[in-house]
């Protein structure tokens, strides 16, 4: 059972930048995705890798219903994404947080019309899942990277939506943070069991998360490779010989963007 | 020391007090006009009229501004005539407000308006329009309604540069109330001054003086203590 298509997918965009002719209507547009056709299942966790630039995040963005595709077209359950809604959460790539609000304010935002004390209880508890107790009534600007990556996770997380849809959740932040996360992430997905939408750019990430990886190709950008994982996780990269497989695989892949 | 160089200045420069009066002069002119009232009198007209059309300014200006930022239509319908009457000095309303209102309070807190109006509106405006759409992303995705998206992102996210604007606006408001004082009316630290040199009391044009810069000042302070409270200062700190 598919619980989200996106059928034949194709997106540009003007940019009146790089406009070579004045008269030409075609020339001045960048095909961004080309014809990109996938499959989600409920809860499952995938993985979306690919060069800079090529347009992971716009396809985030029309899966989460905040911009459209040129062509082609999305849908959850069966019915066409026309707009977002609070089944699926956006982590955003540069923090999403409201600067004028505390982490308490923030977090119960997407919880604002429960009752207020089951409101609080919940807000407390996610806080506290991603280890931010004691800084609720702190504001964005006193917060660190990663404390900010977290306080938009506990936001999302909150909700108790569907599907959470992160565009690289885990860049900018130290190795250490980066693998806390990763590890709350996995631990989150594995007791509440909600769809994730992951963009990354750390092939390791998408290793030891994915229930599915895909990757793109740079622009216009297709599906070029597709794999299932069914390891169970925690993963231990080296000593799952077909994941150290595919994760030389991969780098080839992307090697040139991503030489170690 | 400024005062120590002005007393100096006014002993050995051979210009008459009439002309250029010494500070022991002004201080002890001050005093007087402190006892008997006269200048408690000005100042509080003069703020009377500040109040009043910058209060004006921003209930009308403020809204005008968020509406210009966020409906293209109102937009492209008043922006036009925005910019076509802000760079005219409220000053050269001066003949209009006197044939509109008379002399008196009205067309004095009119000019005021004028001047605060303008400028409040531009920058509303494009502090609206300078908003991350991130932020409508977030609200969007997390189903607010169109007062939410008022209350909860576009006021609070204009808020910094508001209040920056209300600090500038503030200053020329009071810059202009004391001309305007000086022609429609027969009150105010405008009127004190302009009467003063009427009757060549340089040192009461001087009282009149320090008595605006001290509450320029002050205004002022007041202003930027607004962009202190905590729930605005993320405007000064986030990067
Ligand atoms: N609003 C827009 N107008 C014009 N071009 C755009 C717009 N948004 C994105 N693009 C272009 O689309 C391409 C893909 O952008 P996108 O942000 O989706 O890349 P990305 O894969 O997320 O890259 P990164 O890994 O660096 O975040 C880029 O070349 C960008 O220039
Ligand atoms: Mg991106």
């Amino acid at each position: 059972m598919s619980y989200i298509k996106i059928e034949a997918i194709t997106k540009s965009y003007h940019d009146r930048r790089s406009a070579p002719r004045k008269n030409s209507d075609k020339s001045n547009e960048i095909r961004v995705l080309d014809n990109i056709n996938l499959e989600f299942k409920e809860g499952e966790m995938v993985c979306i890798l690919g060069p800079s630039g090529c347009g992971k995040s716009t396809l985030l963005r029309m899966i989460a219903g905040f911009d459209s595709p040129t062509s082609g077209q999305v849908t959850i359950h069966d019915k066409a994404v026309t707009g977002p809604s609070d089944n699926n959460i956006f982590v955003f790539q540069h923090s999403g947080l409201l600067p004028w609000m505390t982490v308490w304010d923030n977090v119960i935002l997407g919880v604002r019309h429960l009752p207020e004390e089951e409101k609080n209880e919940r807000a407390q508890e996610y806080i506290d899942i991603v280890d931010l107790s004691g800084f609720e009534h702190h504001y964005p600007h006193q917060l660190s990277g990663g404390m900010l990556r977290r306080a938009e996770l506990a936001r999302a997380v909150a909700v108790q939506p569907e599907m959470l849809i992160m565009d690289e959740p885990f860049s900018g932040l130290d190795f250490l943070t980066h693998m806390k996360i990763r590890e709350e992430l996995v631990n989150m997905h594995e007791f509440l069991g909600q769809s994730m939408l992951i963009v990354t750019h750390d092939i390791d990430d998408a290793l030891i998360m994915g229930d599915r990886i895909i990757v793109l190709s740079s622009r216009p950008s297709q599906v070029k490779l597709e794999r299932t994982l069914s390891f169970d996780r925690p993963r231990d990269l080296s000593k799952i010989p077909e994941l150290s497989e595919l994760r030389d695989e991969l780098y080839f892949m992307l090697g040139v963007s991503y030489a170690v | 020391m400024v005062i120590l160089l002005w007393e100096l200045v006014t002993r050995y420069s051979g210009w008459s007090s009439q002309v250029f009066p010494s500070p022991s002069a002004v201080f002890s002119s001050m005093l007087e006009l402190i006892t008997n009232g006269e200048l408690l009198k000005h100042t509080v007209a003069s703020l009377f009229r500040v109040t009043a059309g910058f209060y004006l300014a921003v209930v009308l200006g403020i809204p005008l501004g968020i509406i210009l930022g966020r409906v293209k239509i109102a937009k492209l319908l008043f922006n036009p005539l925005v910019q076509f009457l802000r760079p005219i000095s409220p000053l050269a309303w001066i003949p209009l407000a006197m044939l509109w209102f008379g002399i008196g309070d009205v067309p004095a807190i009119f000019l005021i308006f004028l001047s605060s109006f303008f400028p409040l509106v531009v920058s509303t405006s494009v502090a609206v329009e300078s908003i991350k759409p991130t932020y409508f992303q977030v609200a969007s995705n997390f189903n607010f309604s169109r007062m939410e998206v008022l209350t909860k992102i576009i006021i609070p996210a204009i808020t910094p540069n508001v209040i920056i604007a209300l600090r500038l606006t503030i200053t020329i408001a009071w810059l202009v109330v004391v001309a305007a004082e000086m022609i429609a009316v027969q009150s105010g630290l405008g009127y004190m001054i302009l009467d003063s040199r009427n009757a060549l009391r340089m040192d009461y044009v001087m009282v009149g003086m320090i008595v605006i810069g001290i509450i320029g000042l002050l205004l002022d302070m007041v202003m930027q203590a607004l962009g202190n409270i905590e729930s605005t200062a993320w405007g000064r700190l986030a990067k």
